[in-house]
């Protein structure tokens, strides 16, 4: 006992530490509750003004405050389905899922009730006050779950067409109270930033970065009542999209009465693409609550789609289903969905490898132009990476000061010539300034450049201070779309994939097809040669390094769209970029791209099984051995050409 | 043949099949290479070629650019690795199967075309480097020069003309010089089969002549395989001379056989 | 193996045992005198003079490689790291049950992680001794596998120097994860004592820079040894053409794993000296631009010197101390102006200068630039 006892002083200890006397306070009180008298505990609580003290009383009388069995914590439980959402009591936070066998229910006896109903806290507070559209919206801000529920019931009770808008938010994660003023809005992802839309008035809010918002979080069952509710309200709108969107939310979610509202739509349905999401939907709704005939025919439909709601409905079904011959029949739909789903699951696996791949193509194929073509080991590659994505931020900043913003969307157009222009320039100063001096001694180029890529750094960090640069993707390159069920395509993924393929061609024509071409050939193979018969080999160095950095630079201004622009951008792809060309073959740009896109599709061919650090490791691993194996690579040079 | 001061815990693997009919092989055979090949990227660089050396035998190659004579001392020396064929040292090592280490410890010695000595060691550096004896690690670690090793030093030394700059660094030797150094190297480390790459390329008449001279005192007590260009200097050693072309051998005979060979004489001034 | 005594000129074992003397016995003198001394060495610097000396024997560590083998190694900060765990893992397990959490046998973060026992890995890491074996044998295993296979496939030049990268970049993401059970980021800290001695008494600061300066003075000698030998010829000959090494019959692929693994070990070593005097050792250890820097440090000395390669660990690391100090936002600009600078203007570095000058004086040409 005495250990036990030490063991949740420490406990107590450690959570205290941080928290301010006040909040100790609180902290006490609450757990004050679990005590055998809670009296004392009750009285404090109810003239405290923390909204947390209130909801702790409520949960008290609600019968859903318990004792954790772990830690004797005092909790917060709301049922979400078989598991309860667990919300620390002290702090207000959800902490956990939990099975209800590990939870002990903090009763409450008659004398405890009686003092709670005069501190003001009963189970079922419920506020039945009549709220306009802005204040149901406000409402959905609740403390509890079930408040939220009551909240999303009487929003949709509105019959307000732009509940439609802002119930989807909710459902998918996309509602937001804003931290500066409490406001509920609607954000967006845009880039690294969210685009807001006021939740009450739908109207445009501005951009900010994500952590200026604090999202409203809802646990499954909310989500599929309000599925449920949506479904059922834009049904019968007469805007094509939203009942398409109305169909695809009652997917898995129609009860009864949507099932009987879901037949009358399609019926009435007029668009074939709509119609098909509504026989889907109807399907599903039938194979929970339909006659035996219904049920088989709604697995003969269900059986041809990939979504991965369909595949969690026949796998439910195959278990509550009675009739064994309709339980077959949903086996063998479920098997056949599976099947379909783990090909789907392959080619994502491959589109998200392939666009790792274009990613370290791009930030590669600069560098097999230096290192490759050049023998140059240029360490400030990266850097020059770094520079393209500030020259698109730069482009960014000056478009949205001094054009209009129907403009907005052009910079990033603009933002490639300019990149390129920027990181080309300063690798000509770079080539011409010091790496000319060091031809022939690559390891001192390479201590060389190693300090012209922190000397760019540090001048980044001087300019534009250390913290991330947001960089907005233009509307053109947000969203998505669906391929089939379960594998959706981003926009700004797969624009990068088509501008990386653009830049490989555009290059490998320069290099084939033009005099710069052949006389960078030609300098690379014979220097004394060229120059003997008069090709500016000085000036072809220059022009050589000017163009692989300034590549890398169009580089930059396309990462600046995945991921955040900051001052060590390019120490991130510096790694990755040499193993790409090494482990493709020096001075191929054939090796290059087949060693990028190996490398992006083994990346996310492990990270499922290994985890993202893993995976990376392991494939660092991996070409350390097999350089082991092919020290020049997979498109290596044999004889006398490889001596060199 | 020194076997036993081998660098490398490398097995010296043996031959076991019959040495091909084609070649009129001997017991005074020290090299053989039957049916050798080397393709760079489809261009094949040796075709099929064939050669015997005799124990003893001082031999003469020329061929015109891209004929294949580096090419073939790097397969001799374990550099390349032949796509098919033999190469048999002795009764019946196998070189294809070495490194350049363990070929270097059964008895050939090479220089390069270009001069390869180390240029920041000094001249008796370099030949201490070369010097014969035991060339495994903690013996290296471990070595010190005796009185005899030091004389074998200073005889060199004087054979190659560096008396004078023993502590000069090699880089600050000139051309001719640093060939001789190399050549120097060679003799010190005492191979049975010396493989020499255009050794008078760069040098003065005086020092070429010096030279022949030289190859012509270790004919006898070793083999020496010299690769030239130069005419005057392949004719001043007398030997029997291989021609090579495209990768394979051309004519083989005297000097004056060869000089009259109408394909030679086709390969060397042109169709 | 040479004679012991001529490993350094007469005039060079006066100035090692001069300097040696004053290093060793001088500092911790001076530390001791009362605080109103003119003389007095204040304590922070006694840890701080440590520090470096552990810099100067990774420096030796880099020149065996790199200015004596020709093998720029980017990840020789991982071998440092790894003796430097190595050491933290022992000082950990000293820790006992004074950890936040008072744990019996746990340290804190596995405590945190809520680890039940602990990793086999960890067990041994109570004795000294074995902490200490354990600091040179996983720096020279891991350098003896990687190089066994790296200069076996003849793997050489920037090539070599690149997967070197990879090697302490796949370890530095290795260590930042919590699962490999070395305290992921925080790395290992809040270290008490070490062998009984509490570790922020200057006492034992003290005697852990005797420690650091007996250790550089050894690993200097132990340096000297092999470069004064014909093994220390036949590296400078790889040097210089490794192929022509092998037609002469030596190994290049063992001569090359020699100075690779005894590299690391001193690598290690330093790194097991370096993390008491600290107090921290993290996984930002492994970073590859630590490795890197090290290259300059021996860079700026003057590579192929041994005496230069410490040099320069002091000179540019004292720097540092100062700027990062005074300037931190100017020190990225230094270091880089550095790297550009000494590969460009001094590639023998601060001893090649020191050369340059003493030849060109007789003739009177000063103030003439240095190339």
């Amino acid at each position: 006992m005495p250990i036990r006892l030490l063991k949740l002083l420490a406990i107590v200890a450690l959570l205290l530490l941080p928290l301010t006397a006040g909040a100790q306070e609180l902290k006490d009180l609450i757990a004050g509750l679990g005590e055998p008298d809670p009296k004392t505990a009750i009285e404090a609580l109810a003239t405290n003004d923390d909204p947390k003290a209130k909801a702790a009383l409520q949960a008290l009388a609600a019968g859903t405050l318990f004792r954790r069995l772990s830690d004797s914590a005092v909790i917060i439980g709301e049922k979400d389905g078989e598991m309860v959402v667990v919300t620390n009591a002290a702090s207000g936070e959800i902490e956990d899922m939990a099975k209800p066998e590990e939870l002990e229910l903090i009763e409450a006896d008659a004398a405890v009730k009686a003092l709670l109903e005069s501190a003001g806290a009963t189970a079922e507070k419920a506020d039945d006050t009549p709220l306009d559209f802005a204040g149901a919206v406000k409402a959905l801000n609740a403390d509890s779950f079930a408040q939220k529920g009551k909240a999303i019931e009487r929003l949709s009770a509105l019959a307000d067409g732009r509940a439609i808008r802002v119930l989807e938010a909710l459902a998918e994660g996309r509602l937001f109270i804003r931290r500066s003023d409490g406001a509920t809005v609607i954000g967006d992802r845009s880039g690294n930033d969210v685009r807001l839309t006021l939740a009450t008035t739908l109207e445009a809010a501005g951009i900010v970065a994500p952590s200026a918002v604090e999202p409203v979080v809802i646990n499954n069952n909310l989500r599929n009542s309000i599925r449920e509710l949506v479904g059922r309200l834009g049904l019968l709108s007469p805007d094509s999209a939203q009942r398409r969107r109305a169909a695809d939310a009652l997917i898995g979610a129609a009860n009864s009465q949507s099932a009987g509202l879901l037949r009358e739509a399609h019926g009435k349905e007029r668009e074939p693409s709509i119609k098909a999401v509504m026989g889907l939907a109807l399907a599903a709704a039938d194979l929970v609550e339909g006659d035996k005939a219904q049920r088989l025919a709604a697995v003969e439909i269900l059986k041809g789609f990939t979504d991965l709601r369909v595949r969690s409905l026949l796998q439910n079904r195959s278990a509550a289903e009675s009739d064994p011959e309709v339980r077959a029949a949903i086996t063998t739909a479920f098997n056949a969905v599976q099947h379909k789903l783990m090909l789907i699951g392959w080619a994502a696996n491959i589109f998200q490898g392939i666009s790792l791949g274009s990613v370290l193509l791009l930030a590669a194929i600069g560098l097999a132009i230096t290192f490759g073509v050049m023998g140059v080991i240029n360490m400030a590659h990266g850097e020059m990476i770094m520079l393209g994505a500030y020259s698109a931020f730069v482009v960014q900043e000056v478009f949205r000061a001094f054009l209009p913003p129907a403009l907005i969307d052009l910079y990033l157009i603009v933002a490639i010539p300019v990149g390129f222009l920027v990181a080309g320039a300063f690798g000509i100063a770079l080539e011409r300034g010091v790496i000319r001096f060091l031809y022939g001694r690559p390891l001192e180029t390479l201590l060389a450049t190693w300090g012209i890529s922190l000397i760019l750094q540090q001048m980044v960090r001087s300019i534009f201070g250390s913290p991330n640069r947001e960089v907005a993707n233009p509307s053109w390159m947000t969203g998505g779309f669906d391929v089939v069920g379960g594998f959706s395509v981003t926009w700004n993924r797969l624009y990068i994939i088509i501008f990386c393929f653009a830049v490989l061609g555009v290059i490998a024509l320069i290099l084939q097809r033009t005099a710069f071409g052949l006389h960078m050939r030609a300098v690379t193979q014979n220097r004394d040669m060229a120059s003997a018969m008069g090709i500016p080999t000085a000036r072809i160095d220059a022009l050589t390094f000017g163009l692989g950095s300034g590549i890398a630079g169009m580089a930059g201004v396309a990462l600046s769209q995945i991921g955040n622009v900051s001052p060590n951008l390019g120490t991130f792809y510096i790694v990755d970029s040499f193993m790409v060309v090494v482990f493709g073959g020096v001075g191929n740009l054939l090796g290059t791209l087949v060693g990028a896109m190996t490398l992006g599709i083994v990346n996310k061919f492990l990270e499922p099984f290994a985890g993202a650090v893993l995976g990376k490791i392991a494939v660092l691993v991996f070409i350390i051995l097999f350089i082991q194996k092919r020290p020049r690579g997979l498109f290596a040079l044999r004889g006398r050409a490889a001596e060199g | 043949m020194n076997v036993t001061s081998l660098a490398l815990k490398q097995p010296v693997p043996e031959v076991t099949r019959a040495p091909s009919r084609a070649l009129a092989t001997s017991a005074d055979t020290l090299l053989y290479l039957d049916g050798v090949t080397v393709s760079f990227d489809g261009f094949k660089a040796l075709n099929n070629l064939s050669l015997v050396i005799d124990r003893g035998e001082l031999r003469t190659i020329i061929g015109p650019n891209g004929a294949g004579k580096t090419t073939m001392m790097d397969v001799i020396t374990g550099k390349t690795k032949p796509d098919t064929g033999t190469v048999v040292f002795g009764a019946n090592v196998d070189l294809t199967k070495l490194d350049e280490t363990a070929i270097a410890n059964l008895g050939i010695g090479r220089k390069f075309q270009k001069p390869t000595v180390f240029e920041n060691l000094t001249v008796f550096e370099n030949l201490e480097l070369a010097l014969k004896g035991e060339r495994g690690m903690w013996k290296t670690l471990r070595a010190l020069l005796n009185g005899e090793q030091r004389g074998r030093i200073a005889e060199v030394l004087k054979t190659i003309g560096l008396s004078e700059r023993p502590a000069e660094t090699a880089g600050a030797l000139s051309h001719g010089q640093k060939q001789w150094l190399e050549i120097g190297m060679l003799l010190i480390q005492d191979q049975q089969l010396l493989l020499l790459d255009e050794p008078v390329a760069g040098m003065t008449d005086h020092e070429t002549k010096q030279t022949a001279e030289l190859i012509l005192t270790l004919a006898g007590s070793r083999t020496v395989v010299v690769v030239e260009h130069d005419m005057e200097f392949v004719r001043s050693l007398g030997a029997r001379v291989t021609v090579l072309h495209e990768g394979s051998v051309l004519a083989e005979g005297s000097i004056d056989h060869v000089q009259s060979h109408p394909r030679v004489i086709e390969v060397y001034l042109g169709r | 193996m040479t004679p012991f005594a001529s490993v350094l000129g007469p005039r060079g074992w006066a100035a090692f045992l001069g300097i040696g003397l004053v290093l060793l016995v001088g500092v911790p003198i001076l530390n001791l005198l009362p605080a109103s001394s003119p003389f007095h060495i204040p304590n922070y610097l006694v840890p701080l003079l440590g520090k470096y000396a552990c810099y100067a024997i990774l420096a030796l560590a880099m020149d065996l490689v790199w200015g004596y083998a020709g093998i720029l190694s980017l990840g020789h900060g991982a071998f440092f790291a790894l003796g430097g765990y190595c050491m933290g893992m022992y000082l950990m397990r000293q820790i006992g049950t004074r950890g936040v959490y008072g744990h019996p046998v746990l340290p804190d973060f596995m405590v945190f992680l809520n680890w039940k026992e602990l990793p086999w890995y960890w067990h041994g890491f109570d004795w000294f001794i074995f902490a200490a074996f354990m600091a040179l044998a996983v720096p020279a295993l891991l350098a003896f596998v990687f190089g066994w296979f790296a200069f076996r496939s003849r793997v050489t030049g920037v090539y070599l120097s690149i997967i070197t990268q990879a090697l302490t970049f796949a370890l530095l993401l290795a260590f930042f994860r919590n699962d490999m059970g070395f305290g992921g980021n925080n790395g290992l800290t809040d270290f008490k004592d070490i062998l009984g001695f509490e570790m922020q008494a200057p006492a034992t600061r003290r005697g852990l820079y005797v420690a650091s300066i007996l250790a550089l003075g050894l690993s200097f000698l132990a340096c000297r040894v092999i470069v004064t030998s014909r093994l220390g010829k036949v590296l400078l000959a790889v040097r210089d053409a490794e192929s022509r090494v092998r037609f002469l019959g030596y190994s290049v692929t063992n001569a090359k794993l020699f100075a690779f693994t005894v590299s690391a070990i001193l690598a290690g070593l330093a790194g097991a000296l370096y993390v008491p005097q600290v107090g921290i050792i993290n996984p930002s250890e492994f970073s590859p631009a630590n490795s890197i820097e090290i290259a300059i440090w021996v860079a700026v000395g003057g590579r192929g010197t041994l005496v230069g390669a410490i040099l320069g660990a002091g000179l540019v690391n004292w720097f540092k101390t100062w700027l990062t100090g005074a300037a931190p936002e100017i020190w990225l600009f230094f270091l880089g102006a550095l790297f550009i600078l000494v590969t460009l203007a001094m590639p023998a570095g601060v001893i090649g200068l020191a050369k340059q000058l003493r030849r060109k004086r007789p003739p009177a040409a000063a103030g003439a630039p240095a190339e």
